[in-house]
């Protein structure tokens, strides 16, 4: 009796969909906890004025969203953050494609040299080398050391509400290593064969490049893009330590605004309505970028 | 002919040392400001060697703040790094398991939630989870901090699953045949042929929990249990004048296990990095 008692256990614990859902367990756990339960509590929030220490949070409706057009803060960080993204994404992998590009000769020392210039990256979200870099943008800071060694005019970085984006757009650029290993693998992938034929035919160098190599790097630019252009929206760490998103808000960009809201102004129910319109606009962007990429992507396979 | 090919390359070794000593600059002259006094540093020297070498940066720079020194930073950062990345690694091997290998019913639904935490920046959910942890009574404090990881993370499991796609099924099938249990199967024939990709992981999460700012920003709130991201951040903080030379020390010593782990791991780093963008 015994024996088929533990038969059946031991074959419930071998079936498939047994075995499937005991390894999924961690990420159903952490997906349900830690994705969906806060993504739905702040829908709620949203419609409340919840705030930390308060007892009750009273539904306020649409209130929280009618707000955020008319909050002047808000509109200007959202027009510094796509400022922030339309210069930083394309700049950082034109660069990332160019030293790619740069490192495809075939030398021993090349190895060597992507190392090198995957250093910024490997080093650049820490908050040491961010406070080194707002360092060399300060007033007597290496930058104007340079601009003054030059004869050009010093520059006040942080206090001018048009420049004080710049360094963090420095930054971010600086920080292209991880585009340009994954741009060198792809161009790695190109079959040489390609570039022979295009020889013969007697291609030119911007030929081969636009007609060869970018059709067939586009599905790596289309995944660089999109990672890329994720982060660049949620830039936190960045502003929060170089500028406090001074001067009058020139930097205060939308994550680091969310942050303000929540934790210094403790108004939890606008932040998350932030947050939520954060996640529809981002949705909205990947999905236009997923959409129009089947017009410059180009797939083997074809449809 | 070949003293043209001769003269381009050397131009072109040279360009390449050149523009990338230029990038990394900033890196180079952090380390000299930790040899520098404050006053050079605030002068905006461009050199890299200190007019006169001031060691004492170092000490000055552990010693910490309000009797609270450089070696529970560390302490702090070392523990918290150390477990989520194990606990990154043991999760997101796991579930990758199951979604490439196990036929189990759901799985196309759980692999598409998997890609749509990837593409979910963290910053959108930030305020609500604080919640949520707050809500629990465990802010302040390590748990929220160390849990998630313990569940999976996207990104890493993608990797994983992608490396999996390469182990031959006909291992598993042969395995099998020999009265292998799916779970025996994990244990002894895909995790050890996952090494690299391990090694990938461990690196990555490594270097991303060591210098997370904004995690320890909302869940740490007593100065003994920052970490060193956050301690670093205090000397800019400080009312008085800030402590460049200090900073610069603290700073080169926070990046040293980054570099080691750099200069011996190199090659999976750049290969994980590569594979999993590629197919992406």
């Amino acid at each position: 009796m015994k024996k088929t008692e533990t038969g059946c256990i031991r074959k419930f614990l071998y079936k498939e969909n047994t075995v499937g859902y005991v390894f999924a367990l961690p990420f159903i756990f952490g997906f349900v906890c830690f994705s969906l339960v806060p993504i739905l509590t702040s829908f709620y929030y949203a419609f409340t004025d919840f705030s930390l220490g308060s007892k009750t949070a009273e539904l306020v409706g649409f209130k929280n969203y009618v707000r955020l057009f008319q909050d002047e803060v808000f509109l200007k960080s959202l027009g510094v953050t796509v400022k922030y993204v339309l210069f930083s994404v394309p700049l950082k992998l034109a660069f990332a494609l160019f030293v790619a590009f740069l490192l495809t000769r075939k030398s021993g020392l090349v190895t060597l040299y992507r190392s090198l210039y995957y250093v910024p990256s490997l080093v650049g979200g820490s908050v040491a080398v961010i406070l080194v870099w707002k360092q060399l943008f300060a007033r007597k800071g290496l930058i104007n050391t340079m601009f003054a060694g030059i004869g050009m005019p010093t520059v006040n970085w942080f206090g001018d509400q048009t420049l004080a984006i710049v360094p963090l757009i420095l930054m971010s650029v600086w920080q292209f290593g991880s585009s340009m290993i994954i741009f060198a693998a792809g161009l790695k992938e190109i079959p040489t064969s390609y570039y022979e034929a295009a020889k013969i035919d007697g291609a030119n160098g911007f030929q081969t490049f636009f007609r060869i190599t970018m059709p067939c790097l586009s599905p790596i630019v289309l995944y660089n893009l999109v990672m890329q252009t994720i982060s660049a929206f949620m830039v936190f760490t960045q502003v929060a330590i170089m500028t406090s998103g001074g001067p009058n808000n020139s930097t205060n960009v939308y994550a680091y605004n969310v942050y303000k809201q929540a934790f210094t102004y403790n108004d939890m129910g606008y932040a998350c309505a932030m947050s939520w319109f954060m996640l529809v606009v981002m949705s909205i962007i990947t999905l236009i970028i997923f959409k129009t990429s089947k017009m410059w992507v180009f797939s083997e396979a074809g449809d | 002919m070949k003293i043209k090919k001769r003269v381009t390359k050397t131009v072109y070794h040279l360009f390449v040392v050149l523009f990338g000593m230029l990038m990394i600059y900033p890196v180079l002259w952090m380390i000299s400001g930790s040899f520098k006094d404050n006053a050079e540093i605030l002068r905006g020297s461009l050199g890299l060697f200190p007019e006169n070498l001031k060691l004492t940066n170092y000490a000055t720079g552990w010693s910490g703040f309000g009797g609270i020194s450089f070696t529970t930073f560390f302490k702090n950062s070392i523990i918290i790094t150390a477990i989520a990345t194990l606990g990154t690694v043991i999760s997101s091997a796991l579930v990758a398991y199951a979604l490439s290998r196990v036929r189990f019913r759901g799985r196309k639904f759980w692999f598409t939630c998997m890609i749509a935490t990837m593409l979910l920046p963290g910053q959108v959910i930030m305020i609500p989870s604080y919640l949520i942890w707050h809500r629990l009574g465990l802010v302040p404090g390590y748990l929220p901090l160390i849990i998630p990881n313990f569940c999976g993370q996207a990104f890493f499991i993608y990797q994983m699953m992608q490396f999996m796609s390469g182990i031959p099924r006909e291992l598993d099938e042969a395995a099998t045949i020999d009265g292998c249990s799916k779970y025996s199967i994990f244990t002894h024939i895909i995790m050890p042929l996952l090494k690299p990709s391990i090694v990938t992981t461990v690196i990555i999460q490594f270097y991303w929990k060591w210098d997370d700012y904004m995690g320890p920003l909302l869940y740490l709130s007593k100065p003994q249990s920052y970490t060193v991201s956050l301690a670093i951040k205090m000397f800019a903080d400080a009312s008085s004048t800030t402590d460049y030379g200090a900073m610069f020390a603290m700073s080169t010593l926070s990046l040293i296990p980054v570099f080691l782990i750099f200069l011996f791991f190199n090659r999976y780093l750049v290969e994980g990095i590569g594979t999993s963008g590629l197919k992406g």
